[in-house]
């Protein structure tokens, strides 16, 4: 490679950091205030983008007409922001903060659908600007004059940004917040204008960066979920709340995948590196490095525990409730008479029911009593599915030795992950378990020899036995059984105290002799393991796998569900699971706008039932154990 | 007493066999509209102008026919749970749809494993008739092979040594360089190739067309389209890229995703597509204007593939006399419609059906992107003879 190309590699990526940039910026700055982890944060880039691009219809491509473009567009998301953060999210924040999660990842359906609606689905690129629309020969390679102008734009507006915290007074309050937002509030600052105000601050950026790509990179409906988990990556790169972090992450994270494009294979000894294989995770890796080497991001500075009064966590009880025992064992009956009415539809469905509602247990272990939320859990599910599938396919082992064997395959994978895992917390933790999925996404998706790749694997049918609906629904339905069943009596043993020790106090925990990352380690195994037996038996009840039982989607519907569920006991992620495939299954029947349909119910759930929508029916007993 | 009996039961069996004689035929659809909406959404238009046009000519062996459409969510896992609904809820005659090839690939396994029909009508994928065919699946669209042949036959003219090959990097894109790197091979053996993968939808055009230009290709090959396909145009206009450089590029002539070009149009490349205003046969004109009295659009390759999709599922049925499934997979075997791009036969080997696809050149008419220089190339002569597409298949 020459040095002229190297410049023009450098410079294309600077021209993506800059808008990455402008987006993790609003991001982080509303994580650093209001702890609120913005899934929707990539729907207001969309939406900017596509903003920009009908208002430069209007206002003509020239300089000036994308200018007023650019900023209009950014003001009219900074507005969607405040009415977003008034009318929804400023009800949630004494919610657990999964319930945040939930309400925006609803926002970010809707908003897809909706721009689907007003824009079409074509991609949409704004005409060439005017005055904009060449490019200069920088040593001897064409560098689009475009690119130069963003290339000066995210500095501009970072030192901006940079200004406004430093020097002005609302900046200061932003940066007080970050730090200490109870103490602010002890002082008196309103803090109701200043969550609004940050929120709106954060759209704009979010919106401006769209907006400032559209004579770039073409509006489109995917653009959400890629900006999303860029965005995402930047900002725990960089460090939580960090605004230098944020913009040297965008740098590298820009720089990274520009190479990859860029330089094809890399003659590494006598290795050739497929650079391009590595695009898809490039990012993913470059966190995943990160993490495992500065667990708070580059610049971030240590999370400042929220001091919230005391609460009165009673303890897990035996369980006594006749009552209790009573609902659990009509409710097996009832299903063990399913089969009855001869709807072989119906059993279908409520084996998919069962397989979601084991792997929903497997992450609300994690997550409850574990104290670890997980962004990809899917990865264990998927190790289980393509370990099942590949054992009987490839290997020729029987269908039951596959099966069998298939937990054993995720828990091996908890096993590494976990290990890495359990030494962050928080979001840190969270991100990084999504890298790790993210990493084994693309070898799956990538690895064709093995895998099929993109194709997937096919003709993955179960031994005769099991062929029947209903031996398969019979079989879900008591490894259901039997999860819930060992799950709670884990968390009933000595060990789920002390699990729910190490999540409660650490420091405590640990004074009193346990060791909290071999704790926390056993319990990641553990909720692979049970993920990876749904996957197991899912590859078989399905006839077909592809690369997507690995994927963002299917450990965001785990989240979805366990959050649906409620997070009040072991049996509650099943009734969330169910909840959710057949609002899916029968939403999408109805209606074309079904995602659209799907996102408002799930935003209205989080508003109305920030307690769990199906266990707050059970206010009778009230487990706290959960929390 | 006895005869009001009679006359209950004599009306009740009248009254029944009435309702027999009307009940519709039922298909299943199934698809990716969410996934994939600038792909299917023409689609959709076009199998519905279909399935009207056939009803108000009184149907099919005098009942409607009636389709039961559902989303796949562009996944294989909810595309199967649906296939189940479609069969054993719905009650549904044979299946119609799929789009990408890894849901194109589980429903048909499905369709094998339950022994239903399917009509692969929007998929590219060469496996669902070759490598992973079988007795139960048809398809419609000319598949990824035969395309990039017939693209190849304009390439293997101008002699090229040294190909860039530009592909989104899955099933499909892999799929269109492997074939272009044979076709090119079998006439040139001493044609060099440099990969360039591209993972899809996220391809960053000025790292592509700056890594593209570095390597100094004689010509370039490339699978892109839809938003891939318009930031590698945008960047190619705005540097001023590839001049004087033959390029061939893979369905951009489809209105799906030449339209979205607009200004950037790559004028001079050659590609696969369909310049639906300039197509003069009778067939297309009446479909053309079908199409436009009724939604007030243009059609796209899609509208057309659903389309016929749908007339081929009716003609069939006709053919079989019954809506019966081994029936119909007889009839369709052989079977030859008449569609807007001629007449196309569903081959009795390999399933696969004859339709073809325009090869042209990109350019502008009226100051909007168009395909000129183009001709119509039928699939028949580029698709696998008896004994070859014998070969691909899995044996029974």
């Amino acid at each position: 490679m020459n040095f002229g190309y190297a410049i023009s590699l450098f410079l294309n990526g600077l021209a993506s950091a800059s808008s990455l940039f402008l987006v993790a910026a609003g991001l982080s700055l509303i994580f650093g205030v209001s702890r609120v982890v913005n899934f929707a944060h990539g729907s207001f880039y969309m939406l900017g983008a596509y903003l920009a691009y009908s208002l430069i219809g209007y206002a003509g491509p020239s300089i000036l007409g994308l200018a007023l473009s650019v900023v209009a567009a950014a003001l009219a998301l900074g507005l969607l922001g405040g009415v977003v953060e008034v009318v929804l999210l400023r009800r949630l924040y004494a919610a657990p903060e999964l319930f945040q999660l939930l309400a925006t990842f609803g926002l970010s359906l809707l908003f897809s659908d909706s721009a689907l609606l007003i824009w079409g689905p074509e991609s949409l690129l704004a005409p060439r600007i005017t005055g904009l629309d060449g490019s200069l020969q920088i040593f001897e390679r064409s560098v689009p004059t475009y690119d130069l102008v963003i290339i000066v734009g995210g500095p501009v507006v970072f030192a901006g940004l940079w200004w406004m915290l430093k020097r002005t007074h609302f900046g200061m309050l932003v940066r007080a917040a970050t730090e200490d937002r109870e103490m602010v509030g002890v002082l008196g600052i309103n803090h109701t204008v200043l969550f609004t105000a940050v929120f709106a601050l954060g759209a704009l950026l979010a919106g401006l960066g769209g907006a400032l790509q559209i004579p770039r990179s073409p509006a489109d409906l995917s653009l959400d979920l890629t900006t999303i988990s860029d965005a995402f990556v930047v900002v725990v790169v960089g460090g939580l709340g960090s605004m230098p972090g944020a913009f040297l992450a965008a740098i590298i994270v820009g720089m990274a995948r520009a190479i990859c494009l860029g330089v094809g294979t890399l003659p590494f000894f006598s290795y050739d590196v497929p650079l391009a294989k590595l695009t898809l995770v490039v990012e993913f890796i470059v966190m995943a490095v990160v993490l495992i080497v500065k667990p708070l991001g580059l610049l971030g500075l240590p999370e400042t525990r929220l001091r919230s009064p005391l609460r009165a966590v009673r303890a897990v009880q035996p369980l006594r409730s006749s009552t209790a025992s009573m609902i659990a064992a009509s409710s097996l009956t009832i299903l063990l008479l399913l089969p009855l009415t001869g709807q072989p539809y119906l059993l279908v469905f409520a084996t998919e029911v069962f397989l979601a509602g084991i792997f929903a247990t497997s992450l609300y272990f994690l997550m409850g009593p574990g104290g670890m939320i997980s962004f990809g859990h899917a990865a264990y599910f998927g190790l289980g599915a393509y370990g099942a599938a590949l054992l009987h396919k490839s290997a020729g082992w029987s269908m039951e030795a596959a099966i069998v064997t298939a937990p054993f395959i995720a828990a091996a994978g908890g096993v590494v992950f976990g290990w890495f895992s359990v030494r962050l917390s928080g979001v840190y933790l969270a991100m990084l378990t999504l890298a790790f999925a993210q990493i084994v996404w693309s070898i799956i998706f990538q690895w064709d020899a093995l895998t099929g790749g993109s194709n997937g694997m096919v003709g993955i049918w179960p031994s005769e036995w099991l062929t029947s609906k209903t031996s398969m629904y019979f079989l879900a339905l008591s490894l259901c059984a039997t999860t819930v069943l060992a799950l709670t009596f884990v968390n009933r043993s000595p060990f789920g105290f002390m699990l729910r020790a190490v999540r409660d106090s650490a420091l405590r925990a640990e004074t009193l002799g346990i060791n909290r990352i071999a704790i926390q380690w056993a319990a990641f195994v553990l909720a692979s393991f049970f993920a990876g037996l749904a996957g197991g038996v899912f590859a078989f009840s399905k006839g077909s796998i592809s690369a997507d039982v690995i994927g963002v989607g299917r450990s965001i519907d785990g989240l979805v569900m366990v959050t649906l569920g409620g997070m009040q006991s072991m049996a509650a992620p099943i009734m969330g699971a169910a909840a959710f495939n057949w609002l899916q299954d029968n939403i999408m029947r109805h209606t074309e706008f079904w995602r659209g349909s799907l996102g408002i119910i799930i935003v209205l759930t989080a508003l109305f039932y920030s307690g769990g929508a199906l266990s707050s029916f059970s206010v009778r007993w009230p487990r706290r154990d959960a929390k | 007493m006895r005869w009001k009996l009679i006359g209950a039961a004599l009306i009740f069996a009248v009254a029944t066999t009435g309702a027999n004689a009307q009940e519709p035929i039922r298909i299943g659809e199934i698809n990716s509209y969410k996934a994939f909406p600038s792909a299917l959404g023409p689609y959709r238009l076009g199998w519905q102008l279909a399935v009207d046009e056939i009803n108000a000519s009184g149907g099919v062996l005098g009942r409607k026919i009636e389709v039961i459409s559902r989303d796949d969510n562009g996944n294989p896992s909810d595309a199967v749970r649906v296939a189940e609904e479609l069969v054993s809820r719905e009650g549904i005659s044979l299946l119609v749809g799929t789009f990408a090839s890894h849901v194109a690939l589980a429903v048909s396994d499905f369709a094998r494993q339950r022994k239903v029909l399917l009509i692969a009508a929007q998929t590219f994928s060469e496996k669902v008739v070759w490598s992973q065919g079988h007795e139960y699946a048809f398809s419609v669209r000319p598949n990824t092979q035969v395309q990039t042949a017939m693209l190849a036959a304009e390439a293997i003219k101008i002699k090229a040594k040294r190909w860039a090959v530009i592909f989104p990097d899955y099933e499909f894109g892999q799929t269109a360089a492997a074939s272009f790197k044979k076709e090119i091979l079998a006439k040139h053996p001493d044609a060099t190739f440099t990969d360039f993968p591209v993972p899809f939808g996220k391809a960053d055009g000025g790292a592509l067309v700056q890594a593209v230009t570095e390597n100094k290709p004689d010509a370039i090959f490339s699978a892109l389209f839809a938003s891939d396909l318009i930031r590698l145009a945008r960047e190619v206009a705005v540097r001023k890229a590839f001049n004087d450089m033959p390029v061939f590029n893979l369905l951009a002539g489809e209105p799906e995703y030449l339209d979205s070009l607009k200004d950037d149009v790559p004028v001079g490349w050659t590609v696969t597509g369909y310049p639906w205003n300039e197509i003069k046969t009778p067939e297309h004109e009446r479909f053309l204007a079908m199409y436009r009295a009724r939604y007030n659009d243009y059609p796209r390759v899609g509208s057309v593939a659903g389309y016929l999709a749908f007339h081929a599922v009716a003609e069939a049925i006709k053919k079989a006399g019954a809506a019966d499934k081994d029936k119909v997979i007889t009839a369709f075997e052989g079977l030859t419609v008449s569609s807007p791009f001629g007449r196309v036969t569903f081959r009795k080997v390999d399933h696969a059906s004859t339709m073809g696809t325009f090869v042209g050149r990109l350019g502008r008419r009226d100051n909007a992107p168009a395909m000129v220089d183009w001709h119509y190339v039928d699939a028949t002569r580029f698709l696998p003879n008896e004994a070859e597409a014998l070969a691909l298949r899995p044996k029974r």
